[in-house]
């Protein structure tokens, strides 16, 4: 990575720094088999059965990986080693969340996809948290099956190294649906932030009118999930329900936010009366519950007119740095920010933000 | 029939007003707008006073005077539909109380509060302040104007003999 | 802010008529989808049933006295929306007869729809325009139609809806578009359908709020898809109208599309552009629901953003309850140029008015 050679200028010993989204990946199948009982072992083993489908970053996409963060054996992001060298060093972050994207729902067997999760997340403690101070992680969780997914945080959910529950965007139905409130309900009692995150395959197209031909509609157009599932957490009362949940949006984007706050206030204003429940602008609860990752930064041309839109959202605390490690989007680190942000913001966005949010 | 809106000559103040003037209250004249069987309970008339579109309710056998213009986007706001105060603490249950003394404007659906002109789509809005009412002849009259975002204007209405009579700011 | 005084003509890019009864298409249907129709009916994507604010999602006011629905009647609505606020001209977008699961019987519907606006209602009303209604989910049918009515002046676009079965860039569209090329007539994407799955990415959700309020995820998808499958590379002379879908997403999703692209282009080798590039080319936008910002500056950036000058044109949506008034819709002054040319040049151009 020669361009990585110089370090952006706001990596500075006076500026913390967290990373929101760096991505351990799990290399096969093979490596949870220590970590699953022994019938799951045999019949993943004797099944054909080749793990969950993984079809969010191509292999050969420019966008799944970025230039020399493939170690000598596996897939970027499985080696703790490199990993560490290329995030934690490098932007001498003070911590680094992982969001291993191990998407178990994709398994419509539901108890393998929970022995899956088990099997990861015990993977996560001993590889990676026990491994690296600086680490954070997420559970993955069987979400398709709210209680299996309880059940698996009630079981991690209060180890230190876990500060997240992670969900793909994609989902069967809306995760504001009352159908999910045990996942809900076990991350705001154990403390931790649920996360949602690009991709996963829910078996529905990802879009309101059909599948896309190609991976760049489809990864450009995963914006439009995410908004759906914002309008769902708010509309459905989800934080009615649970006042102290703090929901991230990872890997989304974060710059159509302004524009879902404008349109779902305007109709509440007339559909008030079809959800008494929310008391408040949605935008406000938006506000208060919602936070998202920097990247991909879908930036105007114009550096000034990307300040105005950050300014829209009416709110410095809802934007958290990351670098969405090992996933290109940026092509020199000093793009990682965006350019000209005055020092307060700047603060927030590298770590205070996310140091409240997940309680760092 | 609605009578023409103008002849469109001048698309501006865009601005939907977030504060509607108040208006003084000493200065009244007084008009009378029905006989009080005109309008039974449940009911409204729409009229026309010095220029302005006025709609007069009868809730419960009181009277209450709105104006003819919502604060929003400017449609006849007097010719929604009446509901109540649809509240809730829990998603899924309902509390349903104030039957009639809620007019949804016709067009976007906004709430206002008959009594006050009060705007229900900002509840935790602090209350609006109210404004001295005058009394005449021990007949009920309305509450005052009201301050701030979105409140459909309210005029006083008392009620005279078997009128309904309003009190129109000069 | 004072008043200009200056008269601003205006054009409304968005009108829904509707049929008296179902009998009303009678006259223009043959004998046998006559039958079709009194006996089985349309059939489409059951199981999005998402109870609205209100019938017929009309504002209260719109009901004629007459007793027909909203947007029925041609007297009330001249009265109602054509002469109180003294438009030039109206588009008149049926939301009726497109889709279906008989697509044979989707098709004969679709002729008498447009044959009825003619009788019942671009003849009678010089000042409204029609969309060409057509069977959408099949291209051949569709550009047929298209090619009937296509030099008929009392049409001025092809209309087709925001869910749709599958993306609108992919090739069982393109008959349609090279149909509407060949007349130079723009095609309108309204508000509104059942595509052949769940109305969002994520999944069915619960409320009407999240159904209108979420359409704009619509008109995402069919903006990525049309532009990344190299529609506007086979027919560069192509313009869509996205109407009723609000705006303010429009720029955040140029910028969302340019980021990936620029990392991803090899796949698509078709596009010569920035995504962004096309969609300034080839998208107009209608103006409801203006999107309402809690303060003005947000509403003159995003209009700045969106080329609103040449771009956008004013809709009311008529009858339905999101109604925009001509007078109060942008919640900011707008220079009495970009006025002009929002409130009907724009529409006036491409609509060869
Ligand atoms: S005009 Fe919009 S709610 Fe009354």
């Amino acid at each position: 990575m020669d361009t990585w050679d110089t370090k952006p200028s706001f990596v500075r010993s006076d500026l913390p720094l967290i990373d929101c989204d760096i991505h351990n990946r799990v290399p096969s199948l093979g490596t949870l088999y220590p970590y699953l009982p022994d019938f799951w072992v045999e019949y993943c083993s004797t099944s054909g059965f080749g793990g969950p489908e993984m079809g969010d970053y191509p292999g050969g996409a420019p966008t799944s990986a970025l230039p020399d963060t493939k170690p000598e054996d596996g897939p970027p992001g499985s080696d703790l080693e490199l990993l560490r060298e290329q995030t934690l060093d490098f932007w001498e972050a003070d911590y680094g969340i992982l969001n291993c994207a191990y998407w178990v729902q994709t398994v419509h067997n539901e108890y393998l996809a929970a022995a899956l999760a088990t099997a990861a997340n015990d993977w996560q403690v001993e590889h990676w948290l026990d491994q690296e101070p600086r680490l954070r992680a997420s559970l993955v969780v069987s979400s398709q099956n709210p209680l299996t997914a309880a059940q698996e945080i009630e079981r991690m959910g209060d180890h230190p190294g876990f500060v997240q529950v992670l969900l793909p965007v994609r989902s069967l139905m809306p995760y504001g649906k009352r159908h999910y409130d045990p996942i809900f309900e076990a991350a705001a009692r154990h403390n931790l932030v649920v996360g949602i995150h690009y991709g996963g395959a829910a078996g529905i197209p990802p879009s309101p009118s059909g599948w896309f031909s190609t991976y760049l509609e489809e990864y450009a157009g995963a914006g439009q999930i995410f908004q759906a599932q914002v309008i769902s957490l708010v509309t459905e009362g989800t934080f009615d329900r649970f006042p102290d949940l703090r929901v991230a949006l990872i890997e989304g984007g974060f710059t159509w936010l302004a524009s879902v706050m404008w349109r779902i206030d305007k109709e509440w204003r007339g559909l008030r009366h079809i959800t008494p429940w929310i008391k408040r602008l949605p935008s406000d609860y938006m506000r208060d519950h919602l936070r998202f990752t920097l990247q991909p930064m879908d930036a105007p041309p114009d550096p000034k007119q990307f300040l105005r839109m950050i300014g829209q959202l009416d709110s410095d605390d809802m934007l958290m740095f990351s670098t969405d490690y090992p996933h290109w989007q940026f092509d020199s680190p000093e793009e990682a920010l965006p350019m000209g942000l005055p020092e307060s913001l700047m603060k927030k966005i590298l770590a205070e933000n996310a140091r409240e949010f997940y309680q760092l | 029939m609605r009578k023409k809106r103008g002849n469109f000559a001048d698309l501006e103040p865009l601005i939907p007003p977030t504060t509607l003037h108040t208006i003084q209250l000493n200065l009244m004249a007084k008009h009378v707008v029905a006989t009080v069987d005109e309008i039974p309970p449940g009911e409204r008339k729409i009229v026309e006073l010095e220029g302005r579109s006025l709609g007069v309710f009868n809730i419960d056998g009181e009277f209450y005077a709105v104006r003819n213009i919502c604060p929003h986007q400017g449609a006849p706001l007097c010719e929604g539909r009446l509901t109540g105060l649809l509240e809730s603490d829990v998603p899924g249950e309902y509390r349903y109380t104030r039957k009639g003394e809620i007019l949804r404007c016709v067009w976007h659906g906004w709430e206002f509060d008959i009594k006050t002109g009060q705007s229900w789509w900002n509840p935790a809005q602090k209350r609006v302040r109210k404004y001295p009412v005058e009394v005449e002849d021990g007949a009920t009259v309305a509450s005052g104007l009201q301050k701030g975002p979105y409140t459909a204007e309210t005029y006083s209405v008392s009620v005279d003999q078997q009128y309904v009579v309003i009190d129109m700011p000069e | 802010m004072k008043s200009t005084r200056e008269k601003v003509p205006v054009i409304d890019t968005d009108i829904h008529n509707t049929l008296a009864s179902p009998e009303s298409l009678h006259p223009y249907l043959s004998e046998r989808w006559r039958k079709h129709q009194t006996m089985i009916g349309g059939r489409g994507h059951a199981g999005s049933n998402y109870p609205r604010g209100m019938p017929h999602a009309a504002r209260h006011d719109a009901w004629p006295p007459s007793g027909l629905s909203p947007g029925a009647d041609l007297a009330f609505m001249q009265e109602q929306l054509l002469d109180a606020w003294d438009f030039e001209y109206g588009v008149l977008n049926p939301l009726m007869g497109g889709s279906g699961l008989n697509l044979e019987y989707v098709a004969a519907i679709a002729r008498a729809i447009n044959d009825w606006q003619v009788e019942e209602w671009t003849t009678p009303e010089p000042r409204l325009k029609a969309s060409i209604v057509v069977p959408y989910e099949d291209g051949e049918l569709a550009a047929e139609e298209i090619h009937r009515r296509g030099e008929d002046p009392n049409f001025v676009q092809v209309l087709l809806i925001a869910r749709t079965d599958e993306p609108l860039g992919r090739r069982k569209y393109w008959k349609i578009y090279e149909a509407a090329t060949q007349y130079d007539l723009p095609i309108g994407i309204h508000f509104g359908g059942t595509g052949a799955g769940p109305i969002t990415g994520a999944g069915a959700p619960s409320y009407y709020i999240e159904d209108h309020g979420g359409m704009p995820q619509a008109f995402q998808t069919q903006v990525i898809s049309l532009v990344c499958e190299g529609v506007f590379e086979r027919f560069p002379t192509l313009k869509f109208v996205l109407i009723e879908g609000g705006f303010a997403w429009f720029p955040p999703l140029m910028w969302r599309l340019d980021q990936s692209w620029k990392k991803l282009k090899e796949e698509v080798p078709d596009l010569k552009k920035l995504p962004s590039e096309y969609m300034k080319e080839h998208f107009w936008l209608s103006s409801q629901p203006v999107e309402e910002p809690p303060k003005r500056e947000y509403f003159d950036l995003l209009l700045e953003q969106l080329n609103a000058r040449e771009r956008l044109m004013f809709a009311t949506d008529y009858p339905h309850w999101d109604f925009d008034a001509p007078d109060r819709a942008f919640p900011t002054s707008l220079a009495p140029d970009v006025k002009r040319r929002i409130m009907s040049d724009n529409a006036r151009e491409l609509y060869k008015l």
